[in-house]
Formats: structure tokens, sequence, C-alpha cells
């Protein structure tokens, strides 16, 4: 990147910095842009259909205000709309804010800046990236608008189901537009992923071995290789359900009589898409999940002024957690009547992932323990982040078990297992990634006061909303129900139903804090100073000001990990990563 | 108008609060409090907030199981889902256990550590005793976790159904659910979802079944040919027609081709038993189940049973469990008369996946034997012609109904 320095004389237009940038920096705040307006219509969706289940079968004119008279007559939700909600909803939350969003801002902000490199391996392929997510983004959002509706068969589209018009009017036209869409995710997915590998691997600056990578740097870099590996045995399974929705096939489809006709497709099985589906889709969940741990790591090392605990070790835990995503995608299917013995295999690899992930829990804890820990909003989300991992990681020990796995499948108490080790913990690390980095991509502050207030309110309200849950799938109540009033033995828990609905509205609600505090940031707020947390990592040695490029002169050498906080013998409780080792001094705590 | 309204007055509501944010700002500066790092006070408030939060999270918790704890699915009907019980309360006591002392670690730390700055943070880069320590113990945990629970499920899925098992297939279709009985044979007749029909929903092949098919696709067919005897030319009602008989002339082919089975397999039907609505199982028997499915994915899910299984077209699932418990008797334990066993829908399928349930009765052995001489068998029940009409008109309204939505 020597010939980074030419692009700062590059005469810029509103459109080539804007909308056509190919400035990592740009892109990022794009990516997080789009991540969050596809996450209010997301939160919005889960509102309108909490609505429902709070007090099933009320009116609400707000559903009639949001949805119409065809989709909320009266303001009674329909039920193929509820299916369409949670469908969308699903779909919005896992790709577009958590994988889209997510990994497409914080990668981007932060690789070349934690590697000190002037810009991506490639900028256009990264333009690119942002540009396929967006078009992606206002084609689901489009499905929404359609006669039929969106896509409503869950988020897993699980044919046949998705694959016949007939099935339900969610899967005629709004199964395409889903089907499109995720497509043109997937190759942003792929573009970006490359992209991230690729700089990773080579434009790490002077100094910069891998050992001495910031951890939010490593799970980024194996979060990008999970989605280059997985993301195209998604493009093939939805290929291939393209094939049997459009051209007679029958790769899925076997024997089946439906809307008072026979089918003549012989010879498919259904089961196949969920293998292809969840050899992406258990990835998946590590593809959301890495990037948090990853942003977690920093922000606690960093306000706890304290090294992060066991550094080889969560690098260690990284790899074996990404390994063993790759063969435990089987612990979604127990109960599609595949081989017990197959069964078996996957319950055994999916609770040795409990290894690495206790592994990292307890090193978070040590990082506190005798730190100096100051409560910027962003550490507060790191510390709730961590409570998620635990809360939502332990009952993921129960549904591994493939024999405890039979009664709780489906259930409530899935949602609540997936809502809170995986939506939570990512969301929190999100929040605490845009709190940290805010002064880096705007350079200004975010108002700490707004940011405890938006803080509180999302974490108690996101334990009121998902931890009721253990209890209803424990009483059987199965996911997806549009009511559960029309079985009399569900009939006592629904007072739990109105209390998660009140938390979910309330929580929504609350995240307009965030927002406002936000926008009014961006130009309203003060401006920060260049290391405002005291951080080691290579981004706050860049001006406050961002330019093309990251750094002014020549790029910095590394000297030393980035957990340098609070050695002994040093004035200041950090040092900067471009600060040489004096003479005798051990890099990496002595390893 | 009123939109107008509430939008004009929501972007206010904004404009107020961005100006009112300048004038906290202004003041916040007049007493020097602009740091972008936490004040002392705001450290130390947050700090004991984490054990307030602490505290909260747990009482939560308890009131939840003091609250719902009794309102979970009673006892285990069946004789696996007792072992499946214990099973799952050895793993709560496990998580419960980890997550308490988490959590208090957890939040007891971030109070207990909060900033000072006259005292430097412990540089404690790593430490490979501990670390062993905690790869180790959960180790340990889970190779128990694992051992007992493949055991569990080795007993439950990969034993052999015994030969005196009542055998039951459920077939499932948007929105409901048809179990049938394999009769005093105790085998399930062949079946074919080209044989289904008005008066063989489930497309069970016999001799009958087989005759009464062909009668059926070979009427239609000669309907088809009519209408397209009086269709214009070179239309589109021509091109359908034709295809339509094409279409017909290969499922009469495959329909033929079942007449090779041999006799003895096509007898095997005829003493099935269909019943809709509600099921019923002996107590203190095997009860082997065949699952298969008419359209999309369903999930058979008796949650009282522990019992559940995937419908999947094109393929047959099986799961078996011995019900130990009668409805009358879980009345009595549950002190609710009105107690009964169901069969839900566990996976999406359709508009009215959440209202697709059938009763499940379990009774005394010769309760259950009565009841079964009582039922028509299917040899019985396919031919009085009045029903035929009847289930023809209810295929009907249910392709109405999906027009409509």
């Amino acid at each position: 990147m020597a010939t980074g320095h030419t692009d700062h004389h590059h005469e810029e237009t509103f459109i080539s910095k804007y909308v056509f940038s190919q400035d990592h920096k740009m892109i990022s705040k794009q990516f997080l842009i789009t991540g969050m307006i596809m996450a209010v219509i997301g939160m919005i969706m889960s509102s309108l259909f909490r609505l429902q289940l709070g007090w099933q079968g009320e009116s609400f004119w707000i559903l009639n205000f949001f949805l119409g008279d065809k989709w909320a007559p009266d303001g009674i939700l329909d039920p193929n709309m509820y299916l369409a909600l949670v469908t969308i909803h699903g779909t919005i939350m896992v790709f577009f804010l958590l994988t889209g969003g997510l990994s497409g801002t914080f990668a981007n902000l932060l690789i070349p800046f934690q590697i000190g490199a002037r810009d991506m391996a490639s900028g256009f392929m990264n333009m690119l990236s942002y540009w396929f997510f967006l078009a992606s983004s206002v084609i689901m959002i489009a499905s929404l608008f359609i006669e039929t509706g969106p896509a409503s068969g869950g988020w897993t589209v699980y044919p046949p189901l998705s694959a016949l018009p007939q099935a339900m009017p969610g899967s005629g036209l709004g199964m395409t537009l889903w089907l499109v869409s995720m497509s043109l995710f997937i190759v942003s997915s792929l573009l970006g992923g490359l992209n991230y590998v690729v700089t990773v691997i080579n434009l790490r600056t002077k100094g910069m071995t891998m050992t001495r990578l910031p951890l939010s740097i490593w799970a980024l870099f194996v979060t990008a290789i999970l989605g280059v590996l997985s993301f195209p045995v998604l493009f093939a399974a939805a290929l291939l359900l393209i094939f049997d929705r459009s051209f007679g096939t029958a790769f899925y489809l076997s024997d089946i009589h439906i809307a008072g006709e026979v089918m003549e497709r012989a010879g498919g099985i259904p089961i196949l898409y969920e293998h292809l589906f969840w050899f992406l889709g258990h990835p998946e969940v590590y593809i959301v999940l890495l990037p948090a741990l990853g942003i977690t790591s920093e922000v606690i090392a960093t306000n706890s002024r304290k090294p992060i605990f066991g550094y080889r070790a969560m690098i260690g835990s990284i790899l074996a957690i990404a390994f063993l995503s790759f063969i435990v995608w089987g612990h979604h299917m127990f109960l599609t009547g595949m081989n017990p013995f197959l069964g078996a295999v996957f319950t055994f690899t999916t609770l040795l992932i409990a290894i690495p992930s206790a592994v990292k829990a307890f090193n978070y804890i040590t990082t506190l323990w005798k730190g100096n820990i100051r409560f910027t909003p962003a550490m507060l989300f790191s510390i709730a982040m961590v409570s998620t991992f635990i809360s939502g990681g332990v009952t993921g020990i129960i549904l591994a078990d493939s024999a405890l796995d039979i009664n709780l499948h489906d259930t409530y108490f899935v949602v609540a297992h997936f809502h809170i080790v995986m939506g939570l913990s990512a969301v929190m690390a999100m929040f605490a990634g845009v709190y940290h980095w805010f002064p880096k991509m705007y350079s200004k502050s975010m108002n700490r006061k707004l940011g405890y207030a938006h803080f509180w309110m999302t974490f108690i309200c996101a334990y009121g909303v998902f931890f009721p849950q253990h209890f209803l799938g424990l009483a059987g109540v199965p996911r997806r129900y549009y009511t559960n009033s029309e079985f009399p033995i569900f009939d006592d828990l629904i007072s739990i139903n109105e209390m998660v609905s009140i938390f979910a509205i309330v929580g929504a609600i609350s995240q307009f804090i965030f927002i406002f505090n936000f926008l009014y940031s961006i130009f309203k707020g003060p401006r920060s100073s260049q290391n405002p947390w005291g951080s080691n990592t290579l981004e706050w040695t860049t001006p406050v000001d961002p330019i093309h490029g990251n750094w002014p002169g020549p790029l910095p050498t590394v000297h030393r990990w980035a957990y340098d906080y609070s050695k002994p013998g040093k004035p200041e409780d950090f040092v900067p990563q471009t600060v040489p080792l004096e003479e005798g001094e051990l890099d990496g705590g002595g390893h | 108008m009123t939109i107008f309204l509430i939008i004009l007055s929501l972007a206010l509501a904004v404009l107020a609060a961005a100006q009112l944010m300048r004038v906290f700002e202004a003041s916040a500066k007049l007493k020097g409090g602009t740091s972008e790092l936490p004040s002392d006070a705001e450290n130390k408030y947050q700090a004991k907030m984490m054990l307030v939060f602490l505290a909260a999270y747990f009482s939560f918790f308890a009131w939840l199981v003091a609250k719902y704890g009794d309102k979970l699915l009673p006892e285990s009907a069946s004789e696996h889902g007792v072992h499946l019980d214990n099973l799952l309360d050895f793993n709560f006591a496990i998580i419960t256990v980890v997550f308490a002392i988490t959590h208090v670690f957890l939040f007891y730390f971030a109070f207990k550590y909060v900033f000072n700055k006259d005292r430097k943070a412990y540089y404690f880069t790593h430490s490979n005793r501990l670390e062993l320590l905690w790869t180790t113990v959960p180790a340990i945990f889970l190779a128990v976790i694992v051992i007992w629970g493949l055991s569990e499920w080795i007993d439950i899925t990969m034993d052999e159904t015994p030969n005196d098992a009542v055998v039951i297939e459920l077939y499932p279709k948007q929105f409901d659910w048809t179990a049938r009985y394999a009769g005093s044979d105790s085998t399930l007749g062949a079946s074919n979802y080209m044989m289904i029909s008005g008066t063989n929903p489930l497309g069970v092949i016999t001799d009958q079944s087989l005759e009464s098919r062909i009668l059926e696709l070979e009427t239609e067919k000669a309907e088809f040919q009519s209408e397209l005897d009086a269709a214009p030319e070179g239309g589109v009602k021509e091109v359908e027609m034709i295809e339509k008989i094409e279409k017909w002339d290969r499922i009469l082919a495959k329909v033929r081709s079942f007449t090779d089975l041999d006799a003895a397999n096509r007898m095997l039907g005829n003493d099935d038993i269909l019943v809709k609505s509600e099921f019923v199982i002996p107590r203190g028997k095997e009860v082997a189940f065949k699952f298969r499915s008419r359209d999309v994915i369903h999930s058979a899910y008796m949650p009282h049973f522990r019992a559940q299984m995937n419908c999947v077209p094109g393929m047959v699932t099986e799961f078996h469990f011995k019900p130990t418990i009668t409805t009358a008797e879980m009345r009595e334990k549950t002190q609710n008369e009105n107690f009964d066993y169901i069969l839900l829908c566990n996976k999406i399928c359709g508009a009215a996946h959440y209202n697709m349930q059938m009763n499940i009765k379990v009774v005394e052995e010769e309760e259950f034997n009565k009841w079964m001489q009582g039922q028509k068998t299917f040899a019985e029940s396919i031919t009085p012609a009045e029903e035929n009409g009847t289930a023809n008109a209810g295929e009907k309204d249910y392709v109405i109904s999906m027009i409509e939505y």
C-alpha cells in the first residue's frame, strides 16, 4: 500500500465520497446505517406480532395502521401475515443486521485501522459488497408490499412449504423475491469476506504478526473464512429451490398431494434442503457471534485497563469454535428421521463447542478481576454481552442433547435460547462497538447519559422478553403459533405472553433513545479527542478527522501486542502498539 | 390528516429533545463535566447498579419459578419420558449452578474493581493452570451429560419394537391429522399418494380402493375429453385440457401398475382403521408410530409423552413409546376434569398451523380392544356412496379456502 498517499490529493465529489465510495471508513458507515434501518424495520415487525401474541385476537389500530385492511382487518392480525412477520423479522435480524450489518460495519472499520493498512485489499470489491447488500435489502423490503405478501415459511424456508405457492400465499412471488434477495446477499457476503481474509493476510503493517493482532481482528478474520466456506452452500440450496419452484425439478419434492391435486414430482427429499441450509445455518450462528466476541474482547480489555486474560487461549477457542461449527449442523435436525447414530455424533460434536465457549466466558470474567473498570456505555454493553452469552449458552447444553431435544425441539425454549445467546449477545456487542468506535467514525462522541439510559432499558427489557420464554417452552408451547388459545393446556400461561409483549414493546421504544443519540451526536456531538479511551490499538493513532490512507505519514510500525494495559513500570496505564519495547521488556506478557 | 399530525408532532418532539440536549450540554460544560470518560460519580453509580441488576435478575428468575414452575408439563405419561425428565432435571441442576456462579463473579467483579485513578490494574496476562482448570472441569461435566444423554437417546431410538406393539400411522395434511391403525393383522396396508381420493384420504391400496380410484380417474378423464371436444381449436382451454388428459393418463398408468402388487399385499389394508380428531391407545403397551405427510413437512408433537417426530412427504419416519398413565388417571393427578392428551403440529406448515390438533386418549387395554372392535375398517368405510359425496364436498371447501388466502 505504498501508493496509498497518492489518494490524498484526489478531488472528491459528493458521489464518490458518499455514494460510490471505496474508502473502508465510508463503506463501514454505509453498512451501519443500512443495518440500522433494517433493524428498525425488523424490530417494528416483532412489536406488531408481539401485540397479537400478548393479547391474542384483540384489535389494535396500530396493526391496521401498518398493515392495512388486507392484513389486519379491523386491527386484528391475519394468520398469514403473522407468519410473514415472523419470517421476515428472522431473516432481517439474522442476515441483514447481524451478518451484513455487524460484520460489514466492523470488519470494514477495524480491519484496515487495526492492522495498519491504508485500506482494504480491493476497495472496488468492497464497494460492490455494499451495493449488493443494499440491493438485497431493498428487494427484501420490496417483498413486503406485494399482493400475496412476503415469504412466510419461517426464516429457514423449508420446502415443500416454500416451494409450492399452493401451500401458502407467501410462497408465491414473495418467496421468489426472498430467494433473489438472499442470492444477492450471499454475493455481497462473499465479496466482503474474501476481501477481509486477503486484507488480514497480506496488508498487516510492519511488526504486526498474527500473534499481535487484536482479538477483534482475529474474530473478524475467522468469521470471514466461515462465511466464504459456508455461504456458497446456501447459494446451492437456494439455486435448487429456485429450480424446484420455477423449472419443474424435484430436488426437494416427492409424493405430494396438495390443494386437491396430485403433483407429479418424485424422487426428491426435503431433508436434503435442511442439510444444505444448516450447513450454512450453523456456521452462520458463529458468523454472528464471533465478531461480537471480538468487539467485546477489545472493549473489556480497554475499559478494565487490563490485558485480556489468556490471549492465546482466546485465539485457540475462536479457531476451535470455528472448526466445530462446521460439524454440528445436524443438531437442528434430530427429529427429521435421520439415522439415530448420526444424531448421536452430532450431539457429541455440539457439546464439544461448550468447552471453548466456557473458556471464553471464564477469560472475560478473569479480565475483570482486579481490573480498573471504567463504565462507559460500551463497557456496560460488553458486560451485558458476557451475561447473555452465558445465560443463553447454558441452555444450549440442554438443546444439544438429542434425547432432550425430542420434547423441546421447535418450542419457545429454542426461541429463548437462540435469541439470548445469538441475538442479544450480538446486538449488545454491536451497541458496544458503536459507542466505542463512534469517535473513529464521526470524529464526535456520543452522549454518555443517554447511553446509560439506553443501556439499562435495553438490557432489562431484553431479559424481560426472552427469559420467561423458557417457561413457555418447558410447558410445550410450540413456536410460530399465531395463537395458543386453541389449546386449553396453555391457558395458564397467557400472563407470560402479556409480560413478554410489554417488555418487547418498551424495549423497542427505548431504541429510539439510541437512534436520537446517534443522529444528534453525528451533527451536534462534541468533538472527540484522538484517543479518548486510552487504547493501545492502531486506529487511535490516526488523526481525529479521517483521511484517505488513514495515516498522513508512513504507516505505523508495531512493536508489541495490543494489550499492554497497566503494565508494571510504565508511567501510563496503557502502552500503544507503536511504542518500541524497552531493553529486556517482554512482549505479550512474556509468552 | 391524522397521520400527518402524528408525524408533525413526532418531528417537533425530536426537535425539542435536540434543543434540550444542547441546553444540558451547555450547562455540563459550565460545570466542567465534559470529559469523554465517565466521572468518578458515574463509575461508582454504574458499579452499584451492577449489583442491583444481579439481585434483580436472580429475583426475576426465582419469581418466574415460583409463579409458573407448577404450570409446566405434568409428569411424563410415557415410560421413556420419566428417564428424560430425570436427565433434564440433572442438566438443569448443573446449568443453574454454572449460571449462578458465573453471574455472581461477573457482576461482583464489575462492582468491586470500579475505576480508581490512584490504583493500577493487575497486569495478569495468562495462567496455564487456571485455563487448564476451566477447560477440564467443563469437559468432565460434559462427558457425564453426553454419556447419559446418548444412552437415553439410544434406548429411545435404536431398540427393537416388540412384535405385539400397536401400530399406528399418523398422516397429516394442511391442517389436520388422520390416524390409521394396522388392525387385526398388525400390518399397515400399502399406500400411495396417487391413490388419494375423497373416500381414501391416505391413499391405501386394496383391491376395492384400486378399482374405485381407476374408475374415478377414468370418469374425470372422460370429462376432460368432452371439455376438450367442446373447446375452440387453438385456444388456451384446448392446451389446458390436453395437458390434463396427459397427466391423467400418467397417473392412471401408475395406479394401474399397483395391481401388480401381489394379492396378499393388497389384502393388508382391508382391516386398517382410519380415525380423525381423536385416537385411542392402550396403557402399558408399546405404541409404534409411523409418519408420512401428504403435502408439506409437519411435526407430530405429543408433549405429555415426551414424543416428537417430523412428518416428511416422500419418506416414512418412526417413533414408539409406551404410555403409562391413562387419561382418567391424569385428570385426577392434574385435578382438571377436562384434561386431554394432545397431538400438535410443531413444524410451520401454513396459515392454520396453530390449530392442527388431535386428541389422544389413553385407556386400559380391555377398553382399547373394545373400542377397536367398534370401529369401521377401511374395507367397510370405502363402500357407501353418500359418504363419498360428503368427503368430496369437504375437499372442495378446502380448495376454496386456499384460493381465498
